[in-house]
């Protein structure tokens, strides 16, 4: 029908839907980004509200929340809140994982890229894609079923242990460190490639000195990638890592992070109570450190523009 | 392409504006309650919250209610005693089920709420079955729990190193068990598992593992429920008075229950419910018990 239209009707028509096209479509994109932006800010503003009160109106001083060993919320007579145990549980599964997951991600992307870009991907790319794909609560499962009794009969200790948890979490966030490190070392510029080869180095040379160094800041990036969901890790590690409440003298003792004491807890409480709004503070200590990751990433993205 | 833009955004909108009414519609029928209490048949919609050890003897309860009352629909989550009272305070839903007294949490106005105690749980502690006992003195499992006795043999069972399965600090069942059963003395670490299942799973796979559990969960040997000073973890000895350690079931109101609310409610207490269901469930029927127990934990004879 447009077509049998006078060329003048059809521009004048055209150009006016195109403005409000524009005008439309600025409007909805505006508004996506207005509605992510303000939830956050609303995430933030009530988690820092919240964490607060423990501190604000239960008069707990934040030193000894954070400094303090000794963890005893149900005692009536002299109750003791230190969460420093669960906030060193966290910090110890977290990098423990990324020790375990940060080299075999790297080399399992190596391998992918540099070795055998062809069949090697075509295997190793869905199979860390299948793992992304199941749930953590299978994952805890998992961990609670074979890896617990396996520790427990061959390791020694309980089983339930900052070593089941650092085990279950290297699994889970390897699929996160391979796929961005997949994608900084393919991502590298040919001539890289090239230059090396040409001066006489071999392929390894060529990997170790020049193509892992060009690409550490984005390595970099996918190992803290990890660890912040490493971090943020409830439900599988509450399953194996035997939440308790003491500090642990070795990787074979159990222990507690943040998110566990978080979820075990949330039920019982009541709101409001002092019991309830350290579980808050926990929260936003959490919140704390995943912008502590985030600013940690974004510092060395810019190192690598600098570049 | 013009109208195609229009519709696009008319039915974002649209598409807002359902959830919008979805999420309005959805919180005023749960105020929404305790309606055709004069037209004879039963008829409203009310929610229940609360105690995740309850939901399934609720829900039960719940689904053959509304088999007899086809208007009626009660709706039942679960979310912890703590969410349960919580919410039951503020208004959010009708019934809070709780497996402690309400005065026992703190910023609960306890002097609002209606208690109502639906049923009974019975619980003991629990010990591999490798450990080889299965009696022990009230004195001596203060001491296995406070850290005092921490292997078997010293209680005449194997050569054991004593394994503690608690629950969360927060835990209805570590505060009756820790109230009862250790006369308030606070336990040693051990692991930590909140589900009853996974407790039962780590005692029967840990050697010399010891942790507690309601009656309802000692349906096979792969765990072994220890006598307390010689009296047997049964529902008669629960129901005598004999053995400590049980605790209600309640399920708390605001206010006195009224309407549908009050007419689930003493179904909930018909003898058709508390002597078939709940023995199906594992709880004992709190119509049955001859001893009554306060907030305070003092208990007499009825």
């Amino acid at each position: 029908m447009e077509k049998l239209l006078p060329a003048k009707d059809r521009l004048l028509k055209s150009k006016r839907s195109r403005l409000d096209g524009e005008f439309r479509g600025k409007l909805i994109v505006i508004l996506c980004a207005v509605i992510m932006i303000s939830a956050t800010i609303a995430i933030t503003i009530f988690l820092g509200t919240k964490g607060m009160q423990s501190f604000t109106k239960n008069g707990i001083s934040i030193i000894e929340f954070l400094t303090s060993t000794n963890w005893n919320p149900t005692d009536k007579a002299s109750p003791m809140y230190g969460v420093l145990p669960f906030i060193f549980g966290s910090f110890a599964v977290t990098f423990l994982a990324a020790l375990i997951a940060a080299p075999l991600g790297i080399g399992g992307a190596i391998f992918m890229t540099e070795i055998a870009p062809s069949w090697g991907r075509k295997i190793l790319q869905p199979i860390v894609e299948l793992l992304v794909g199941i749930p953590s609560v299978v994952y805890g499962f998992i961990g609670l079923t074979v890896l617990v009794p396996f520790i427990r009969e061959n390791v020694g200790g309980l089983g339930f242990s900052l070593l089941s948890g650092m085990i279950v979490l290297a699994v889970m966030i390897l699929p996160t460190i391979t796929t961005i490190a997949t994608d900084a070392m393919s991502s590298l510029p040919n001539h890289l490639r090239e230059g090396s080869y040409a001066l006489g180095a071999t392929r390894w040379q060529t990997i170790r000195k020049v193509l892992v160094p060009a690409a550490m800041p984005s390595l970099l990036t996918a190992i803290i990638l990890g660890m912040a969901r490493a971090f943020g890790e409830a439900l599988a590690v509450q399953m194996v890592i035997g939440n308790v409440r003491n500090l642990p003298s070795s990787i074979l003792d159990a222990s507690a992070t943040l998110t566990t004491i978080i979820t075990l807890n949330m039920g019982h409480t009541t709101y409001g109570s002092v019991e309830n709004n350290t579980l808050w503070s926990m929260g936003l200590i959490l919140l704390i450190m995943s912008f502590a990751f985030i600013l940690l990433i974004r510092y060395l993205s810019s190192r690598r523009k600098l570049r | 392409m013009k109208s195609f833009k229009k519709i696009s955004l008319m039915m974002l909108i649209a598409a807002f504006m359902i959830i919008a009414a979805a999420c309005g519609s959805d919180s005023s029928s749960d105020k929404d309650s305790g309606g055709g209490k004069d037209s004879g048949e039963l008829s409203g919609s009310i929610s229940v919250s609360g105690s995740s050890a309850m939901q399934p003897l609720i829900a039960a309860a719940a689904e053959e209610f509304m088999a007899e009352n086809p208007k009626v629909d009660i709706q039942v989550n679960a979310g912890g005693s703590g969410t349960g009272l919580s919410q039951v305070a503020e208004g959010s839903v009708q019934i809070g089920n709780s497996d402690v007294f309400a005065e026992e949490k703190e910023g609960i106005p306890a002097d609002k709420l209606v208690d109502h105690k639906v049923a009974v749980v019975g619980m003991t502690a629990a010990v591999n079955p490798k450990v080889g006992i299965d009696d022990i003195k009230k004195e001596d499992l203060i001491k296995v729990f406070t850290g005092k006795i921490t292997n078997w043999k010293e209680l005449g069972g194997k050569d054991q190193k004593i394994v503690l399965v608690n629950r969360p600090d927060s835990s209805g069942t570590r505060a009756v068990f820790n109230h009862f059963a250790l006369d308030g003395a606070t336990p040693a670490e051990g692991i930590t598992e909140d589900s009853s299942n996974t407790v039962k799973k780590i005692i029967n796979e840990t050697e010399g593992a010891i942790g507690y559990l309601a009656f309802s969960y000692f349906t096979d040997d792969s765990v072994t429920p220890l006598s307390i000073d010689g009296v047997k973890p049964t529902a008669e000895n629960v129901q005598s008075g004999k053995f400590p350690v049980w605790a209600y079931q309640h399920s708390y109101t605001k206010g006195e229950a009224e309407g549908l609310t009050k007419a689930f409610l003493d179904y909930l207490m018909s003898d058709d419910i508390q002597n078939t269901l709940l023995k199906e469930q594992g709880y004992l029927p709190v119509t049955k018990m001859k001893v009554e127990r306060d907030a305070e934990g003092n208990q007499k004879n009825i």
